[in-house]
């Protein structure tokens, strides 16, 4: 069971998300390919991720439901915003991450993979691995934790996306 | 060169019901100008993000316009935003820079390319539909309701001098309650 970019925007959209702030990583291309195709849901690209959180804090201000999509290498470039536009100002949001580098619990070589979990933990932003379609209900479960929490809550996607 | 509170308090005059995010030292400067605090967004440090704060807005509210009071140095920190804004052209943004040409909150070193820097071009490059200069108070009064009406992204570069009087810098925790009061106003 692999992970289909139409469940996974038909999961983005149970939860009314309005916009995608996104820049694409190595797996994301069948979901750009899903989300456009579909339309719906506005893409909104941005030249480098440490934009992502300060437009989603934007957009959440205007009435929106921003979702953050990126990969762990932008999560790393993202500190400053995660920290003041993120944590600081307790913005409920959901980002969804690639992670790079993950091999499915075995030993990682990649250090994108090896500093991405203890980083969340230092920052105390509660992380979800997804894997496969059976994993989206996490994605769900995530917002709800976002809002309740008034915190950023991260999605790990562990494998490619499918067609 | 311009007066700094002169030229944020020729801003505020013609402001109506626009959202206004600031930051840096403009921030001080508007906090002392400004008549429609509930409509202000203080960035108070995350320096650089203030135009990526306010696309989010603009995109989100199509309706209202937004400005965005930048800095030279914090628009330095965050380029790559002229190409997402101006990519993205949302026509109800407005995107002032307050160009003193140093880092005035830590003392006044010079910013990289201080007097050399031309973010009039850059904006119209990365692809804003309206970019101005202005260095005199005289021509931006005049000028400045006319640039308002025009359809955005739209750039000023506002060449000011250091301030003499300053407001206090918020703490951080303002920023949290800016957004929360901000959201509440633009909610229906």
């Amino acid at each position: 069971m692999g992970l289909h970019a139409a469940k996974v925007l038909e999961t983005l959209k149970a939860m009314g998300i309005t916009h995608i702030v996104w820049l694409p990583d190595s797996e994301t291309g069948f979901l750009y390919e899903a989300i456009t195709a579909d339309g719906s849901v506005k893409l909104v690209p941005v030249c480098r991720e440490g934009e992502a959180l300060a437009v989603a804090a934007g957009l959440w201000v205007g009435g929106a439901k921003p979702l953050v999509l990126i990969q762990n290498t932008g999560l790393f470039e993202s500190g400053d915003s995660i920290r003041g536009l993120g944590l600081d100002v307790g913005l409920p949001v959901v980002m969804v991450i690639g992670y790079r580098g993950w091999l499915g619990g075995r030993p990682m070589t990649d250090s994108a993979g090896i500093y991405t979990e203890p980083i969340l933990k230092a920052w105390g932003i509660n992380y979800h691995l997804v894997e496969t379609d059976h994993d989206l209900p996490k994605i769900l479960a995530a917002q709800d934790e976002a809002l309740k929490t008034s915190r950023p809550v991260a999605v790990l996607i562990g494998q490619e996306y499918e067609k | 060169m311009m007066d700094p509170i002169e030229t944020l308090k020729t801003l505020s005059e013609h402001r109506t019901d626009q959202v206004v995010v600031s930051t840096m030292v403009a921030l001080r400067v508007w906090s002392l100008v400004s008549k429609r605090p509930e409509l202000d967004l203080p960035l108070v440090g995350c320096m650089g993000k203030a135009s990526s704060l306010g696309l989010g807005v603009a995109l989100a509210r199509p309706d209202r316009q937004v400005w965005i009071i930048d800095g030279d140095g914090s628009l330095l920190m965050n380029l790559g935003s002229l190409v997402t804004i101006g990519n993205l052209s949302p026509p109800n943004l407005i995107h002032f820079v307050y160009n003193n040409s140093v880092y005035e909150t830590t003392g006044g070193q010079p910013v990289p390319g201080a007097g050399r820097t031309d973010f009039v071009g850059l904006a119209r490059a990365a692809g804003y539909l309206q970019a101005f200069r202005f260095d005199d108070l005289e021509t931006l009064s005049l000028r400045l309701p006319k640039v308002l009406k025009l359809p955005g992204p739209t750039l000023v570069d506002l060449h000011v001098g250091r301030a003499t009087a300053l407001g206090p810098l918020p703490p951080a925790r303002r920023t949290a309650e800016a957004l929360r009061t901000v959201k509440a106003a633009l909610s229906p």
